[in-house]
């Protein structure tokens, strides 16, 4: 845990001495934060196929993806623009994040029953196969509805606009959006798989799913709804991603994808709270790393946090003992 | 090659048939076809994964670990050649370079010059201690937790790849990055002309398919030796393997540095026959392009992976490029598919996988375990012998 703190107490230390003050680590932090945000949503996905089927769905990424291309696509449907009203512009994401989240829902529990379901009593890593070949598919159906090049969005929400610097940390649009959206949907989803009684069959079906099906459980359907559920959460990342970077193209879910994973499995896969955990932590990796060692290392600093992480809690950092281990 | 072992339990099995036809069909069909042709060149390709996906067999299908990172060996086996082969260390020696049995060409040249034989040598002891360093803090790990961490390792490798033109060790720098470290020396071996692939593919056709037989042999003798019986009962039940003496830590270890070696020794030769190499190529979606392969073949089956490198192989470098994209305008339409090419060749892994979900020809072991109580407990006796 010790190791967790070394990048930031080093920079903070080097702050002190260099500024007098902690606000360029603070600046880092808080962006961190919002943009990990991001990732948490997409390891909840990850965290919850992974929870109930223990397969590593790398279509997920990929379905993001479809996210961000579905709200862009329906700016121009919607006929948002620069011009448009405040008003006008929050109900007119609100139509988009709904959409996004109803599209990227469906389209995973269709994936789900073509691709995951005939091989649930195959070997399993046969459906790991399904789903890079559904990632292929949805990368492709990328390429061919937006190209194979970065494609700027209209920034609609002005995201780099500071809004307020509280001891020197500069709040932007783009973070207030993020939070704005994360945070409620990580309250609803734990507090719906802890509470309502679908939940409970999720959880139910996770345990144990021959006992499941002996309690009544259907456990077909909620797989499915297991799927609906981390679908719905890669689209709204899907349109947050798109106002936050304000540039999509078709590989974004592959990389997104590759980090939710590690965030999924570095806060202890199969954990919502680890999922989110995960995320943040990586969110502000990237950003003290981006900020002070350079982009092209970050990739290194990430993994190399997740191995060490991995040595000393082999169950990530909140994980408990999943099924194959008990 | 099983047929070899066959031979020994002295009877002709109908497999050792089979393989003798196979090989010899597939040692003199370049004969007939012209010295460049694209058709060799996919063939090349397809052997050389062939050789990887094997390695990669012996950490995913045997014993047992989900490996997603194994891209890493083919870099280590790679910058092997990169470095030792061409003019990247061109300050060695006064400018004069090294040459240990070099062909005559490079011999003139500055940096380091191996033989290629050499070369494997050094690309297998390098990608298999990689192999034990990546294997090491998975010990404690288990099941899915071992497929991030490879998976991590992967990654590293493949950004100090492209990174490595930044890194500067004594004067040298670590790799060319996306510049590639080109022209790479052509193979050359004792006694044998150089290799010229501009001239002729049929040389380095002939040696990956020497090496595949050669990597075919082991992989069976491995799998029936001591070690081979132990990999396959950690994959079966690893509490159960350790209570019955196996040594766990190494076993493992010697699963990852046997699997990465083969990586190395396939990196080294795609190195040498590409002439360049290229720090793009070092990617995740590499390591799951062999994991696929193994799996649509058939976990843990010998010939199952060989089947599933050779058709992925094939599906991707051939069959979509050349046979696929010609449809439209055979059939008189006006239609491009080659923007859909990505989207078929995932189509078809999903339909290939949904079919067949055991695998194309899988383990016999393992085949019994899915179908309980359909296979006759002599046949295993049979096969374990």
């Amino acid at each position: 845990m010790a190791f967790l703190l070394a990048l930031p107490v080093y920079y903070g230390i080097q702050d002190l001495r260099d500024d007098g003050n902690l606000a360029r680590l603070a600046n880092n932090l808080f962006s961190g934060v919002s943009n990990g945000s991001i990732w948490a949503l997409i390891a909840i996905g990850y965290t919850l196929v992974y929870g109930i089927i223990e397969l590593i769905n790398f279509a997920h990424g990929d379905n993001f993806m479809i996210g961000s291309f579905v709200s862009f696509s329906l700016y121009g449907t919607l006929g948002l623009t620069l011009a448009t009203g405040t008003l006008g512009l929050v109900g007119g994401l609100l139509v988009c994040l709904l959409v996004a989240m109803a599209v990227c829902g469906t389209l995973n529990v269709m994936i789900e029953r073509v691709g995951y379901r005939p091989l649930r009593n195959a070997p399993k890593l046969a459906p790991l196969i399904t789903a890079v070949g559904f990632s292929f598919i949805l990368q492709n159906v990328g390429i061919v509805w937006l190209g194979g090049s970065q494609r700027s969005v209209p920034d609609l929400i002005n995201a780099q606009h500071v809004i307020v610097t509280p001891l020197g940390v500069a709040i932007t649009n783009a973070d207030v959006l993020a939070i704005a959206v994360t945070a409620p949907l990580v309250v609803l989803v734990t507090a719906f798989i802890s509470r309502s009684r679908i939940g409970k069959a999720m959880r139910a079906t996770a345990q144990d799913p021959e006992a499941a099906r002996l309690m009544g459980i259907n456990v077909d359907t909620t797989i499915s709804f297991t799927f609906l559920l981390g679908g719905m959460l890669a689209g709204a990342a899907g349109l947050v991603y798109a106002l936050y970077q304000t540039s999509i193209w078709y590989f974004q879910g592959f990389t997104a994808g590759l980090i939710a994973f590690t965030a999924a499995v570095m806060g202890g896969i199969g954990n919502i709270r680890g999922a989110v955990l995960g995320g943040l932590i990586i969110g502000c990796i990237q950003q003290i790393s981006d900020n002070r060692i350079g982009a092209e290392w970050t990739p290194v600093v990430v993994f190399a946090y997740l191995i060490v992480i991995m040595v000393f809690r082999p169950r990530g950092l909140l994980g408990e003992e999943t099924r194959e281990a008990g | 090659m099983s047929g070899a072992l066959s031979g020994l339990r002295g009877r002709v099995s109908p497999n050792l048939v089979i393989a003798v036809v196979v090989l010899t069909a597939a040692a003199i069909f370049p004969l007939f076809r012209p010295p460049l042709d694209g058709f060799v060149d996919d063939c090349i390709l397809a052997l050389a994964y062939v050789v990887m996906a094997l390695g990669l067999n012996i950490v995913v299908g045997f014993a047992g670990l989900l490996d997603l990172g194994y891209v890493a060996f083919y870099a280590f086996g790679a910058y092997t050649v990169g470095w030792f082969s061409s003019d990247f260390f061109n300050k060695v020696n006064g400018e004069k370079g090294v040459h240990v049995l070099a062909g005559s060409f490079p011999s003139s040249l500055p940096g380091i010059h191996l033989n290629f034989l050499l070369i494997l040598v050094v690309a297998v002891v390098l990608a298999a201690s990689a192999g034990v360093v990546i294997g090491l803090p998975t010990l404690r790990l288990r099941g899915d937790y071992i497929a991030i961490v490879t998976l991590a390792f992967g990654e590293i490798i493949g950004r100090f790849a492209v990174n490595g033109a930044d890194i500067n060790i004594s004067g040298y720098k670590l790799t060319n990055g996306r510049q590639a470290i080109s022209p790479v020396d052509q193979i050359d071996l004792p006694g044998i002309k150089e290799f010229d692939s501009a001239f002729s593919l049929r040389p380095y056709y002939w040696f990956i398919l020497a090496l595949v037989a050669f990597v075919l042999f082991v992989n069976f003798r491995l799998r029936d030796s001591r070690l081979g019986r132990a990999w396959i009962a950690i994959r079966e039940d690893e509490v159960a393997a350790a209570s019955m003496g196996i040594p766990l830590v190494k076993t493992k270890l010697f699963a990852y540095a046997t699997g990465g070696a083969l990586g190395g020794m396939a990196g080294a030769f795609l190195g040498a026959y590409f002439n360049s190499v290229q720090a793009n190529v070092f990617q995740f979606g590499f390591s799951i392009f062999i994991l696929a392969m193994i799996i649509l073949g058939g976990l843990g089956s010998i010939w199952g992976v060989v089947i599933g490198a050779v058709s992925l192989s094939f599906i991707n470098s051939y069959f979509i490029p050349d046979v696929f994209n010609s449809v439209p305008s055979k059939l008189g339409l006006d239609f491009d598919l080659t923007q859909l090419s990505f989207g078929i060749f995932g189509f078809l892994i999903v339909l290939m996988m949904i079919l067949r979900p055991e695998g194309l020809l899988p383990e016999r072991r393992r085949k019994m375990e899915l179908t309980e109580g359909v296979g006759s407990d002599e046949s295993v006796y049979e096969v374990r012998a």
